[in-house]
């Protein structure tokens, strides 16, 4: 104990080594949890550098501060560092590292060794993209797609970007296999399948997609390699290869990765609502089977890319059907958090503000996303700003903003201190006015017929765009607002206690922060994660 | 719904569709969720119900879900066959994708870099491109369709409004992918048959074209000046003769402009890459003949 009254908890427990060692060669989970936390959202900050500076170049048409090469590096790094160093690793390499063993009452991953090797693995991929930047002909201008033949052709430094994504993609397989096996091998006595948390599925489910998925990224990427270091043909036609198959190959991957950025988001938003609704989730086999509904239907519609793409006719139809049918897990889903809140007892805190901003841009993404999945309405929007849009409000509004509701949700047992309240809500007015402001513009833009990784524009554009890139400087105060919030209250905040919001799964049953194995001793289970009404039991909690 | 006329009208449609059921659904949800928080906050509803789920309720809500969503593939599709069908009757044009231009084949061969089309006749664009991906992109039209080297694509729209039309390139090929645009020139149809009998009685004369016409014809000036000024690449001007510092395989060395260096410069430019510039030029194999090349570095001498 130290004179606030926290336990030190696993931060006591180094192991055998000391200082930044005690950290980077750690095989607790939590450790291991934090290293990746710290370690994504650094490339965050960069990715979002990147962002604003796009932003600023396009306040008004021509140049503005960069030449056209310059612009689209900058893209292409925006693009790879968000896709493939944040949100691919994200939630689960962090929060889930931290909490999944705790919520299964594991006293660590299956294969600790492993999940350190993965986060070496992950440090190496992004060495290698930064390493990009600087050597070669070049940053790589060719987006975060790479799409053939342009990306055999240009003369920038395509090789070492690719070679980072695909070790990035071995860190990616490594955690799901580990996680996979943890889930199936460690929980608790007494914790069968349909008594874990949600979260817990959710990033069971990703997990299966991340290994099944990943290995397609990873050949293709080694093709495109091959034909750049050995000409061999692949892609280019001009050797006799096929553009098309790179697309396949590419989205084949690509679109079941989005599943692997929103699936983990899904869990931490259905974690929250029952905590501060104070009653059970409303449908949990539901949540629980559209989790992996999602993960086994989305290998099929990646075509959904590619309807413009020269693909056959036949092709474009069969596509589009799977997509539509793909929705409606993502929709029930929405239903069943809303009606979670049902009668409930509800305390608006900054994660639960966080979640319901959740709902509704990700509502936005999704309904925007039948647009992009018509066939008709898909012809006038590949391709443009509405798709910068869609995504942004599926990545960001999305996946990230249940991100930040996870990281207040779970800060008093991470730190053992208590957030600034206020600070918080400050934080998230700003996130949330900024982001409408920043990205609901390109949905009329891209409608108008603005084209994507665009450096000029024509000056029709320019009033949306404005308002677009002063969107994206309120949306940066608003992240500054956050971040300084969590990193002073991580010092100076107030001790928060074993169970600050009275939840009922695990890891609020252990001390905050837990102590180096997690539990003292490992609890038996005999019901449901969710439940608030004495009279029926304590959920997770000890009677 | 009246038989369709236009592409802009079948994509419409079903865009209108879409978004009415996408507004309808956002309201319910977002207008549920904050009636929620504001009957059910804590201060209000102190005892909390838990309500495990409702096995009725949740068959209802997958099953209208259903049936919107297969109504907009359904419309999404009719629309689709539309944009798909080309009439008979069309005006057939070959469009063509290179970094960073588009241009368009006739009939009779007359090529030109802005799409005329008479008013009221539907046409035919088969799309290729001659290097990288490309994406033919007409919003006023609402049609779109990527240009695949070594691949046919094609697609049609009715213009039925006299005027110009930006014409977007939407897939990203390059440096230059954000000036690949051009005009659709709608123009009566007695005009559009004086303009097409003119272009290929000039063709019949057979106009020779000059270093001065290819440079801009082939699309070098969109990255290249010959007034002396930087743009994307260097200059043209008081470049033959001059001493030109280069990278060659990472190795940065002198060279001199001579005819060969110039040569290897359009149909190889990868392989010197000057000092100071991005290595973003493409090759011109197959975009340049080597009589035009003669041309144009002819064309190149003389500017001092
Ligand atoms: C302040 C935050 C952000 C800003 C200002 C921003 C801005 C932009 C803009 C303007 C583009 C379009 C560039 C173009 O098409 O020319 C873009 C593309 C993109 N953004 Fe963001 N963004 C932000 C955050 C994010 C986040 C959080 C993610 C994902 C986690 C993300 C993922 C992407 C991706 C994947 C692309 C596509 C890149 C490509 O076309 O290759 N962005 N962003
Ligand atoms: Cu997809
Ligand atoms: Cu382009």
């Amino acid at each position: 104990m130290n004179e606030s009254g926290i336990q030190p908890g696993f931060y006591a427990a180094p192991g055998s080594r000391t200082g930044i060692f005690s950290w980077i060669f750690s095989t607790d989970h939590k450790r291991i949890g934090l290293l990746y936390l710290f370690s994504i959202f650094s490339f965050f900050a960069v990715g979002v550098c990147f962002g604003l500076l796009m932003r600023l170049e396009l306040i008004a048409p021509g140049r503005t501060i960069v030449g056209p090469s310059t612009y689209n590096a900058f893209f292409t790094l925006h693009g790879v560092i968000m896709i493939f160093l944040f949100v691919i690793p994200g939630i689960p390499v962090s929060l889930g590292n931290f909490f999944m063993p705790l919520q299964i009452g594991a006293r660590d991953v299956a294969f600790p060794r492993i999940n350190l090797l993965s986060w070496w693995f992950y440090i190496t991929g992004g060495l290698l993209a930064l390493l990009s930047l600087f050597t070669g002909h070049g940053p790589p201008d060719t987006g975060w797609t790479f799409y053939a033949p342009y990306s055999i052709r240009t003369g920038t430094n395509v090789v070492l970007a690719v070679s980072a994504a695909f070790v990035l993609g071995m860190s990616s397989i490594l955690t799901g296999l580990n996680f996979i096996t943890t889930i199936h091998r460690m929980r608790a006595p007494g914790m069968t399948w349909f008594r874990m948390p949600l979260f817990v599925w959710s990033v069971y489910a990703t997990a299966w997609v991340q290994i099944l998925a990943t290995p397609i990224l990873g050949i293709t990427l080694l093709l495109v390699i091959i034909e750049r270091l050995f000409g061999v043909g692949f892609f280019d036609p001009a050797k006799g290869g096929d553009p098309i198959l790179y697309q396949h190959l590419f989205w084949t991957y690509s679109h079941p990765a989005v599943y692997i950025m929103i699936l983990p988001a899904m869990g931490v938003v259905t974690e929250i609502i029952p905590v501060f609704s104070r009653r059970t989730v409303f449908g949990y086999k539901a949540i629980a089977f559209s989790s992996m509904a999602i993960a086994s239907v989305g290998y099929f519609v990646w075509g959904h890319h590619m309807f413009t793409s020269g693909m056959s006719d036949v092709a474009r139809v069969v596509f589009s059907f799977i997509t539509f049918i793909v929705a409606i897990p993502s929709g029930v889903k929405v239903f069943n958090w809303v009606a979670s809140m049902y009668k409930g007892s509800i305390r608006v805190d900054a994660p639960l503000l966080f979640v319901l901003a959740f709902i509704f841009l990700f509502s936005i993404g999704g309904l925007t996303g039948l647009i992009l999945g018509a066939l008709a309405t898909n012809i006038q929007v590949h391709g443009t700003y509405f798709v910068v849009g869609h995504f942004h409000y599926v990545i960001f509004g999305g996946a990230v903003f249940a991100f930040f509701g996870g990281l207040h949700y779970w800060f008093p047992k991470i730190t053992g201190r208590m957030y600034n309240e206020k600070r918080a809500r400050l934080a998230w007015l700003f996130l949330f006015i900024g982001f409408n402001a920043l990205y609901f513009p390109m949905f009329i833009l891209g409608w108008e017929g603005m084209p994507r990784r665009y450096y000029d524009y024509l000056p029709k554009f320019q009033p949306l765009n404005v308002v677009s890139t002063v969107g994206s400087w309120i949306v940066a105060t608003g992240l500054i607002l956050l971040f300084a919030n969590l990193l002073r209250s991580a010092r100076k905040g107030a001790a928060a206690g074993p169970n600050p919001w009275g939840g009922t799964t695990l890891e609020w049953q252990t001390s905050s922060p837990p102590p180096h194995e997690n539990f003292g001793e490992i609890p038996v289970i005999t019901q449901g994660p969710y439940i608030y009404n004495p009279s029926k039991g304590k959920g997770h909690g000890t009677a | 719904m009246p038989a369709l006329q236009t592409s802009t009208q079948a994509v419409d449609n079903i865009f209108l569709f879409i978004v009415a059921i996408s507004v309808a659904l956002l309201a319910g949800i977002v207008i549920t969720m904050l009636w929620f928080v504001v009957r059910y906050s804590r201060t209000r509803n102190t005892e909390p119900e838990d309500i495990e789920g409702n096995l009725l309720l949740e068959i209802v809500w997958v099953v209208i879900p259903l049936i919107i969503v297969m109504a907009m593939f359904f419309y999404g599709w009719q629309g689709f066959r539309f944009l798909r069908t080309v009439p008979p009757n069309a005006l057939p044009v070959k469009a063509f994708g290179q970094m960073w231009q588009w241009s368009f084949q006739y009939e009779d061969g007359r090529t030109e870099n802005i799409l005329t089309v008479p008013q009221g006749r539907p046409v035919k664009l088969t799309i290729t491109s001659r290097d990288v991906v490309h994406s033919l992109f007409i919003p006023a039209f609402r049609v779109k369709e990527d240009a695949v080297p070594g691949m046919q694509t094609h697609l049609w729209f009715l213009p039925d409004t006299v005027g110009e039309y930006d014409l977007f390139c939407s897939e990203y090929c390059g440096t230059g992918h954000s000036s690949m645009i051009t005009k659709v020139k709608v123009i009566p149809a007695s005009d559009f048959d004086k303009w097409y009998a003119e272009g290929s009685a000039e063709r019949k004369g057979e106009a020779k074209e000059g270093g001065r016409e290819l440079l801009e014809k082939k699309g070098c000036l969109l990255c290249h000046t010959t007034d002396g000024t930087k743009k994307i690449g260097p200059t043209f001007r008081g470049l033959f003769g001059s001493r030109v510092t280069v990278v060659t395989a990472g190795k940065e060395h002198d060279i001199i402009a001579d005819e060969e260096y110039l040569h290897r410069s359009v149909m190889d430019p990868q392989a010197d890459i000057v000092k100071g510039y991005p290595p973003v030029m493409p090759p011109q194999k197959d975009n340049v003949s080597p009589k035009e090349l003669e041309e144009i570095i002819e064309y190149i001498k003389g500017l001092k």
